[in-house]
């Protein structure tokens, strides 16, 4: 029971709380705003007008939907490779025992410890030595090491509450590896994959740092922005795509969140 | 008759750790057989090898003639209700009890049938559409039971089956066990490590200590003649006398038991063996008082009917039994 009184939050405790949401989302509001500006060549506050001419012209530039197509196909392909990839990682590592585990366990995280930058340079000298060129592939490969760790975080914390005997009783009652696979495992852990694969993908979606070292003469949707705040012309287009890129990613993590907090009652019924 | 399990010299380490140890046993078809052990004393590991989650490190396993080494879990004609039931979450209670037959590629109408035929069998008519989650433990044992036996095994493994349930349940289950054994002939195997279980479950129990088998046979046998100072023991507690004490009473053995039920507090009457030591403890169990008695350092437990006056703590008694219930045992 928690006790009544303090129930209500203090005045101070409250205003603090609201200058911290605001700290953090009143510059996103401002990107926004300026998705309407009529002002192309500079972000003056406040915009002399608003339009919506900006959301006609975006859909127009071949441009734009080179960089969002490239995205989004980079986003799905590392997204895919790190579904296959965590989830077998994650069963070897909570189902089964062997020397080394830990180290494994914990080598497959670090990628997403280490800063973007080491990651970038480290893919880049790896590709130069190995003469890959650069291309669409290897930005998949750059993205793919940071979206195995968040499909393996995800199924691994859901293959340690499936009991060890479930298994088991599925091979007891005639089932083969396959069929434990399909009709056992994959329903237990099905929403900590979509999680992880949402995470996934929103992750690839907005990177920057990796991509900028791995990435030949494309533009991913980031790099892309990155590129255009330093041209004068048609300033809000890239606030209109920055619009885009929020709800692109922001849904999934939302999708995510609601999936793996629900799990409770999937995963650990019966237990 | 028929055997229908056989362990031919059986091993299985664990690294240095010797689960099970050079095991001997033969099952026989329609049997209701126990193994009886404490924890890590390899009678779970039994139940696994013949189920196939563990293979044996040597020694030869046949289950109704056939080699079961290197015969994976699915491919044989047997079947285990879990220690925690290892009921499917996501799955409703009726195609939990169908997943055998489902996976084995059983039209649904048929399957559908049989699952409800075998919840009826475990007296949980319609309750198919609900989860393993909004059932209680003793609802669940029960579906775990139908689960196994719509398959039709030639042997059903249970793993401590009512260990989770509480007292009442389970003397309750011990009976519908053994009366669901009965009608369906099936050999059961089941593993616990409560004595009073096995002794009025099974028709042969095996008893298990530092994955040996220590004695086998029927209850009656292993209750009254154990063999070893760890069956006297284990089952219901046996008084263990010393050689010296054996001695005393002109027996030539190192070990001998006497159970608690055999002892009176009382002069011995014609024929019988008495010994005389002084009162050391006492407790009231219901039908029964149990007294210790300390004969020169040994302490002997009594059982004396409630009925009986009790001797007071420190006061000098003379207990006497038959000398045929005196029984020697091995040095183990």
């Amino acid at each position: 029971m928690r006790s009544e009184k303090s129930n209500r939050a203090p005045l101070g405790l409250k205003v603090a709380a609201a200058a911290g949401l605001a700290f953090m989302h009143v510059p996103i509001l401002l990107i926004f705003l300026y998705a309407f500006t009529t002002e192309e060549k500079t972000y003056q506050f406040p915009p002399p007008g608003l339009t919506t001419q900006w959301f006609a012209v975006a859909w127009d530039r071949p441009d734009v939907w080179a960089a969002l197509t490239l995205s989004v196909k980079v986003a799905a392909i590392a997204t895919g490779a790190a579904l296959v990839l965590g989830t077998l990682c994650a069963a070897a590592v909570s189902q089964t025992r062997f020397f080394g585990r830990e180290t494994v366990s914990l080598l497959v995280i670090l990628p997403i410890a280490l800063p973007g930058i080491i990651t970038g340079i480290a893919l880049r000298s790896a590709f130069s030595m190995a003469d890959i060129p650069f291309s669409f592939w290897t930005i998949v490969l750059g993205h793919a090491t940071f979206c195995i760790v968040v499909v393996y975080n995800n199924a691994v914390a859901r293959f340690r509450r499936i009991s060890g005997s479930l298994i088991e009783a599925s091979m007891d009652l005639g089932a083969d590896g396959f069929q434990t696979f399909r009709y056992v495992i994959l329903p237990n852990i099905g929403t900590a994959l979509l999680a992880g694969g949402m995470l996934a993908f929103a992750l690839s979606f907005d990177e920057v740092i990796v991509t900028t070292f791995t990435a030949g003469q494309q533009s991913t949707l980031p790099i892309w922005m990155l590129e255009e705040l330093i041209r004068p012309r048609q300033r809000p287009v890239t606030n209109v795509v920055a619009m885009i890129v929020v709800i692109v990613t922001f849904l999934p993590i939302l999708g995510a969140y609601y999936l793996t907090r629900d799990g409770d009652q999937i995963a650990g019924a019966g237990k | 008759m028929t055997t229908a399990v056989l362990f031919d010299n059986i091993s299985r380490h664990f690294g240095a750790v010797r689960a099970v140890d050079r095991v001997n046993l033969s099952i026989a078809e329609g049997e209701f057989f126990a193994m009886l052990g404490p924890s890590g004393s390899g009678k779970t590991t039994c139940l696994r090898l013949m189920a196939g989650f563990e293979q044996p490190t040597a020694g030869h396993i046949e289950i109704f003639g056939e080699t079961a080494e290197g015969v994976p879990p699915y491919r044989r004609s047997v079947n285990t209700v879990f220690q925690d039931y290892a009921l499917f979450p996501h799955l409703s209670i009726l195609d939990n009890v169908a997943y055998g037959l489902m996976v084995k590629g059983i039209g649904r109408e048929e399957r559908r049938k049989a699952a409800e035929d075998a919840l009826a069998m475990v007296k949980l008519p319609g309750y198919g559409t609900r989860r393993p989650g909004q059932l209680s433990g003793g609802q669940r044992q029960r579906v775990a039971l139908a689960r196994a036996l719509v398959n039709k095994p030639k042997v059903l493994l249970l793993d401590e089956p009512l260990g989770a349930l509480d007292l009442k349940l389970r003397e309750q289950m011990q009976e519908e066990l053994k009366s669901l054994q009965k009608s369906l002939g099936i050999t059961f195997v089941f593993v616990t490590h409560d004595q009073g279980e096995a002794l009025s479950m099974a028709d042969r129990v095996a008893v298990f200590n530092e994955g040996r088998i220590q004695q086998l046979g029927r209850p009656e046998d292993v209750y009254n003649q154990p063999k070893t100072r760890f069956v006297a023991d284990f089952v219901g507690s046996s008084n263990v006398l010393t050689a010296k004490l054996c001695q005393r009473l002109g027996l030539q053995a190192s070990f001998a038991s006497l159970r608690p039920e055999a002892v009176a507090i009382a002069p011995a009457a014609d024929g019988a063996l008495s010994l005389s030591g002084t009162v050391a403890g006492r407790s009231f169990l219901g039908a029964t008082n149990r007294i210790v008695v300390d004969v020169d350092g040994n302490r002997i437990a009594v059982a004396s009917p409630a009925a009986h006056s009790v001797p007071a703590i420190g006061s000098p008694v003379t207990i006497s039994f038959a000398a045929r219930d005196l029984h020697p045992m091995e040095d183990a």
